[in-house]
């Protein structure tokens, strides 16, 4: 009886919209590869963060009052007087840190297993994209609890596009909305941060899974697991039926089911990801000074500039190369620069073979270098800037765009290992 | 006795003028000492609140949290004409504070977070005898501030104990501690708890969640271990035929 009424519904839904067929396509009948590692947790976790931030967002919105004169006291009374408003603000602040933390992690392993490579340009631009969007939408979430690092750091990052020739003035103008920082610059961040950007990040999300449901995911061999049909063994092929969409032109070698076998591993990786999250929210929400600073305890004041003014810690590398420039059009250049190279990766990066597992040691080497430089400029763009340190975030630019440059000239002969033909347990 | 007993009041060892760079005392506070929290705000209230507001918080809020009973607080803690239900704001324009103090005193709710507890147990603690400056004294851990010494009735006004030291032919003065000048109603212990109990307010102040948040915080980790778990055997359960 209820079986006959569960099926005769779904028939109903499925005569209008293709919902069994979407969750087969894209979930119970998806091939993923079966040796998926650590580094694969975090595209989910991602998507985990997201939702946090928009859910805690919109319950955040309800109370924050987006004036000059209010917002700061907004924030307290979300703290103080709405029930759990603490924890809905320390949800979205740790929020806001662990999304930075998850996404490098997410980018750090395309960048080992040449996730990048051709196929799967596109998905590697709309994720960077998405690194883009992250970054403006954190950038103005930033400025909306009106504190003074809100404010100075807000006005710092402003003022580098007057260092653009000709246009600068006016277009810090035009993102001001004034000529110094304000309400109206309050008003036009909030209406772009919990509206615009929000909804350009969920529409890149999307983007970036159609892309890569319509190559398949790489893995951390870097090979292919759709070969040339009818080649494969039965043995490789394994137990699993898989969506026509996929294996109606292409054997699928040693991949299983997206759904019931990833879907029970990623609730796994939630819960230890929950873990450290939780931890810090409940334990250290200011993250050390990190995900909270200090100086935001104070709210904004134009005529008071803080002793120092640092980003807060996810922008400190690109911060650190902006820095390490004396020259201000050209530091600014450096800047954009370090986030428009990575878009050309799939491009840089010559080489047939994609995992680092088989590549050269010079690959392995360059990667090494590029991670250190890259911590290293994390940590110095949060100091104050002294002659010794800026001479060190020189040296770690000089890595930073290096790490590209290497990589276009070894790539193109590199000497690599020889790629195994089925996928392997590491 | 009491006016012949000299006590360094604080052991400041290396003592810079530089703000950043002075040496902090640990502040021991303790958010579950009610008694320390009551004593905390009723200084608070008798001592800071003309000129300092903490304008984000309530006074039913402290004293629900402090477990003052309202009575109480209305008649003894409340020295405007606000209903308890109301914010901690006081009586003081902004503007004339500013003609009077220099500066206009900044609300207090959040300055334990801003500045640290170490850096208010100090300060409070760091005041002395300087004829120069327009209220008389001066501040080791805030130099040139504008505030007078308001817990003078309790500490006394210290004088500061100079070291003159010769570096390349020119000598300096530094201040390596204070002598007490004995006017104070308080033993220096016994101003240092009461700065504490000060102190412990101001923290409470920062985030009355606190205590609330950490524990919480236990059942929400207890909880994540135990989901941790079964999700990591349910994990296995699917997976044993795959390898």
């Amino acid at each position: 009886m209820l079986k006959k009424l569960v099926t005769g519904t779904l028939d109903w839904i499925d005569a209008r919209i293709p919902m069994t067929e979407t969750w087969n396509k894209h979930l119970a009948q998806y091939p993923t590869p079966v040796n998926f590692n650590f580094w694969y947790f975090f595209g989910s976790l991602a998507m985990l963060v997201l939702v946090n931030q928009i859910l805690t967002g919109i319950w955040l919105t309800m109370h924050y009052n987006p004036s000059a004169a209010l917002a700061f006291a907004s924030v307290e009374y979300i703290m103080r007087d709405v029930p759990y408003g603490w924890l809905l603000r320390y949800m979205h602040s740790t929020g806001a840190s662990a999304f930075f933390v998850v996404v490098y992690l997410h980018m750090f392993r395309g960048l080992i297993y040449g996730s990048y490579q051709k196929p799967r340009e596109l998905i590697w631009i709309f994720g960077m994209l998405i690194f883009l969007v992250l970054m403006a939408e954190a950038f103005m979430g930033y400025l909306l609890p009106w504190g003074q690092m809100s404010f100075w750091g807000a006005q710092v990052i402003i003022s580098l596009f007057g260092a653009i020739p000709i246009i600068g003035d006016d277009l810090t103008l035009w993102i001001r909305g004034d000529y110094v920082i304000s309400g109206a610059t309050l008003n036009r961040f909030f209406a772009l941060h919990v509206i615009a950007l929000p909804l350009a990040l969920v529409a890149l999300v999307f983007l970036h899974i159609v892309a890569l449901h319509e190559v398949g995911s790489n893995n951390p061999d870097g090979i292919d697991i759709k070969v040339k049909k009818g080649t494969a063994s039965a043995e490789a092929k394994g137990q699993f039926t898989f969506h026509k969409q996929y294996s109606g032109k292409k054997d699928i070698i040693d991949a299983i089911p997206f759904h019931p076998y990833f879907t029970v591993k990623d609730i796994m990786g939630v819960c230890g990801f929950l873990l450290v999250f939780c931890g810090v929210l409940f334990f250290m929400p200011e993250g050390g000074g990190y995900f909270l600073e200090a100086p935001n305890f104070e709210p904004a004041n134009g005529l008071k500039t803080p002793s120092h003014i640092a980003p807060v810690w996810y922008y400190t590398p690109f911060y650190a190369i902006l820095r390490a420039i004396p020259d201000k059009l050209i530091g600014v250049m450096f800047f954009g620069g370090s986030i428009v190279i990575l878009f050309f990766l799939p491009w840089l990066d010559r080489c047939k073979v994609r995992s680092v597992r088989y590549r050269s040691w010079i690959h392995k080497a360059n990667i090494a270098q590029f991670i250190i430089c890259f911590i290293v400029l994390g940590v110095l763009g949060a100091l104050p800037a002294t002659p010794l340190l800026t001479m060190f975030a020189q040296v770690g630019t000089v890595g930073y765009f290096g790490f590209f440059i290497a990589l276009w000239l070894y790539s193109k002969n590199e000497k690599t290992k020889p790629l195994p033909t089925r996928l392997t347990f590491k | 006795m009491k006016k012949l007993m000299i006590a360094l009041l604080a052991l400041l060892p290396t003592l810079l003028f530089a703000s950043g760079n002075v040496h902090l005392d640990k502040a021991n506070y303790d958010l579950t000492d009610k008694a320390s929290l009551q004593s905390g705000a009723k200084l608070f209230m008798n001592y800071c609140a003309a000129c300092h507001s903490t304008a984000h918080q309530r006074y039913q809020r402290v004293a629900t949290d402090l477990g003052i009973p309202e009575e109480l607080m209305v008649n003894n803690l409340m020295f405007t004409d606000s209903k308890i239900g109301e914010l901690m704001k006081n009586n003081m324009d902004p503007a004339e504070g500013g003609k009077w103090f220099g500066v206009t005193p900044p609300d207090l709710t959040l300055e334990a977070r801003l500045r640290g507890p170490d850096w208010i147990y100090t300060y409070l603690r760091s005041f002395y005898a300087d004829p120069t400056r327009p209220f008389g004294v001066n501040n080791t851990v805030f130099p040139l501030v504008g505030m007078p010494h308001v817990l003078e009735e309790l500490q006394g006004i210290p004088t500061a104990i100079y070291e003159t030291t010769e570096h390349e032919g020119v000598e300096h003065k530094t201040i390596i501690g204070f002598e007490s000048n004995g006017q104070g109603e308080m033993s220096s212990d016994e101003y240092d708890k009461a700065v504490l109990n000060l102190v412990n307010f101001l923290v409470y102040s920062g985030e009355p969640n606190k205590l609330e948040r950490q524990a919480l915080g236990f059942w929400v980790m207890g909880f994540l271990v135990i989901l941790f778990i079964l999700s990591y055997l349910l994990k296995k359960e699917y997976w044993r035929d795959i390898h």
